[in-house]
């Protein structure tokens, strides 16, 4: 017998090597200063005008009494490739840091690449799971640095675009919650009422993902003949539907046990940390930045901000839950009241000349040409345009140089921003509850990363 | 709208959208941040860092010394519902500024992206680390003269770029 050619000890040092991200990662208590170790028990926010409660954490504790193991980052609960490393002592969690960026393409830098028509396609692919929202927060910076207003009619349709994308986006969260929980049905009752919404983007748009339907200058195409009879049916059978799950989950006594009291977090510490979206209105902040900064017609319909009170597991879930009852109700506003007219600028700044233009005038085809090799010259400034995503304030703040390209893009992601909350709401939770932790404050890799 | 009474005094302009643009020195930085949140400022809603490595001429108002690198931040108050726009002058070749961390936890991950993605140092904060790119990175992505496109892909054990 020959001897193995590669001895353990070197191999595990070699692989500890190649996965290991150094100091990004939770460290042995005896290696972490202290305003770390505050930071990651989620002291850092727990006081007013001290930085870090010493009391928080318990310095005395030994190391070999606690161990430090990996959850993720492909791990099925982590929503993508979430990383989180935990310190337990038993089940209990008692330091948490997530470590991120195994997602990340530098999507920023390939932003600065791309002029400003191709860019919504790239913006588009950051969260995955509303992507009107983060074309819309982007096509909303440019036109503010443009200057051009748009038509009437593409603002509503934008509008009811978002409502179905935030309708979506929820029943994603509701679906993958359910499966965290051991609910498979939800599971699947979620993806179920998605495929209308997402049929109804093909049908649209002509993808239904990445939809590259809102534009500079309003959306990419009018809304197909007869779409009137397709939101009706999908706002009846949503409206229809949240009851059902109602049914399924709100009182279900194993769900509830989950979910009722676990992990709240209080108003001061969601502000203190910046949180946005459910997890700040969790603990009863009623900002939402469709009403209270509104931007598109925002201020021209009904709907109501749904608020919790205990900043609980159970009290995010039922803000979206209800938030999808509400976008049900602006949808049927839109259906009502859309108005006629253009679905985008005329003007030929940024709009191209009609199809049977180009091929009569030798202008119109230059100038469409130009528009799509060149694209079109923003002037210098910088704007910084924020809208309300499914997960909190989405951002998009872009310098722009002159050029056909931006000089900077920088998207202020909300689950980047809602993730540092972790280790704050995990701490003292038992393993299991870890798990419903990620699940509620629902990150998006894609965004988070970007 | 306007700055608070205890602020620093700093250079304003009007920037787009009708938020505050705020100037302030480096020095000057972290005291008027923490004048805005005294004055209600609850949240810091976004913090970046832009290399103006091609635009050292830049319009800025009068008074203010462009440099390189330029270091926003987005404050947001929802008692007020306004939003202002802090933008300093980070430096030049070593781009430093003071931590919010003290003032606004949350700027926690966004400082450690810029730090990651520019290489702009944040005075005490807690854990200056990368967090977007590999431990062992070269250089700082979102720079202008970061060379694209000369390794593929950067892998652990990968020969290094050049």
């Amino acid at each position: 017998m020959s001897e193995p050619t590669v001895r353990t000890a070197e191999r595990l040092e070699a692989l500890t090597a190649e996965t290991s991200e150094g100091p990004q990662e939770l460290q042995r208590r005896e290696a972490t200063p202290a305003s770390e170790l505050g930071r990651e028990v989620g002291s850092v926010v727990r006081i007013d005008d001290t930085p870090f409660n010493p009391d928080d954490v318990d310095y005395e504790r030994a190391d070999d009494e606690t161990m430090i193991i990996n959850m993720g980052p492909s791990h099925p609960s982590t929503h993508g490739v979430l990383r989180i490393m935990l310190e337990l002592d038993g089940e209990i969690v008692l330091r948490a840091k997530p470590v991120i960026g195994y997602l990340h393409t530098g999507m920023e830098k390939t932003g600065e690449m791309l002029s400003y028509v191709q860019g919504a396609t790239n913006v588009t692919r950051m969260d995955y799971l509303s992507p009107i929202i983060n074309e819309l927060s982007y096509s909303m910076a440019v036109e503010a640095l443009l200057g051009i207003e748009v038509p009437e009619r593409a603002v509503w349709i934008r509008m009811m675009m978002s409502e179905l994308n935030r309708i979506s986006s929820h029943l994603v969260w509701m679906a993958t919650n359910g499966m965290d929980l051991g609910s498979t049905s939800m599971m699947i009752y979620g993806f179920r009422e998605r495929e209308l919404i997402l049929a109804f983007f093909e049908k649209t748009a002509g993808l239904r993902l990445n939809l590259n339907y809102v534009r500079p200058g309003g959306v990419a195409a009018d809304l197909p003949d007869g779409w009137e009879d397709d939101v009706e049916v999908i706002c009846d059978t949503i409206y229809e539907r949240t009851f059902e799950y109602d049914e399924l989950l709100t009182g279900q006594p194993i769900f509830r046990q989950r979910m009722v009291g676990v992990a709240p977090i209080s108003a001061e510490e969601a502000l203190a940390l910046g949180v946005t979206g459910p997890l700040l209105r969790s603990t009863g902040v009623p900002w939402d930045l469709r009403r209270t900064m509104p931007y598109l017609a925002y201020d021209q319909v009904d709907f109501d901000v749904i608020v919790g009170t205990y900043g609980d597991n159970f009290d995010r879930y039922a803000i979206r839950l209800n938030e999808i009852r509400e976008s049900v109700r602006i949808i049927r506003q839109c259906l009502e009241r859309m108005p006629a007219g253009d679905y985008r600028s005329q003007d030929p700044k940024v709009t191209p000349p009609p199809r049977a233009r180009i091929g009569e005038s030798m202008e119109a085809l230059i100038h469409h040409f130009k528009l799509f090799t060149e694209g079109f010259h923003v002037p210098a400034g910088e704007v910084y345009s924020a809208v309300e995503s499914p997960r909190g304030e989405h951002g998009c703040y872009i310098v722009s140089d002159g050029g056909p390209k931006p000089y900077r893009l920088h998207v202020r992601a909300p689950s980047f921003v809602n993730l540092q909350a972790i280790p704050l709401l995990m701490r003292g939770a038992s393993m299991a509850d870890a798990i419903t932790v990620i699940s509620t404050v629902d990150p998006i890799m894609g965004e988070v990363d970007r | 709208m306007e700055l608070p009474a205890d602020a620093p005094a700093v250079i304003t302009a009007d920037a787009l959208r009708a938020d505050l643009g705020c100037f302030p020195t480096r020095e000057q930085y972290h005291d008027l941040v923490a004048a805005f949140k005294a004055d209600g400022f609850e949240v810091c809603a976004d913090l970046c860092a832009v290399d103006y490595l091609e635009h050292a001429d830049r319009a800025l108002p009068e008074g203010v010394t462009p440099t390189r690198f330029e270091v926003v931040v987005n404050l947001l108050s929802m008692s007020r519902r306004e939003r202002v726009r802090i933008r300093v002058q980070a430096g030049d070749v070593e781009p430093e500024v003071d931590s919010l961390f003290d003032l606004y936890p949350g700027s926690e991950a966004m400082e450690r992206e810029a730090f990651d993605l520019l290489g702009v140092i944040f005075r005490s904060h807690p854990d200056l680390t990368r967090i977007l790119m590999p431990e062992d990175w070269e250089g700082h992505p979102l720079r202008k003269d970061y060379g694209t496109g000369r390794v593929p892909v950067q892998f652990k054990e990968a020969p290094g770029p050049r």
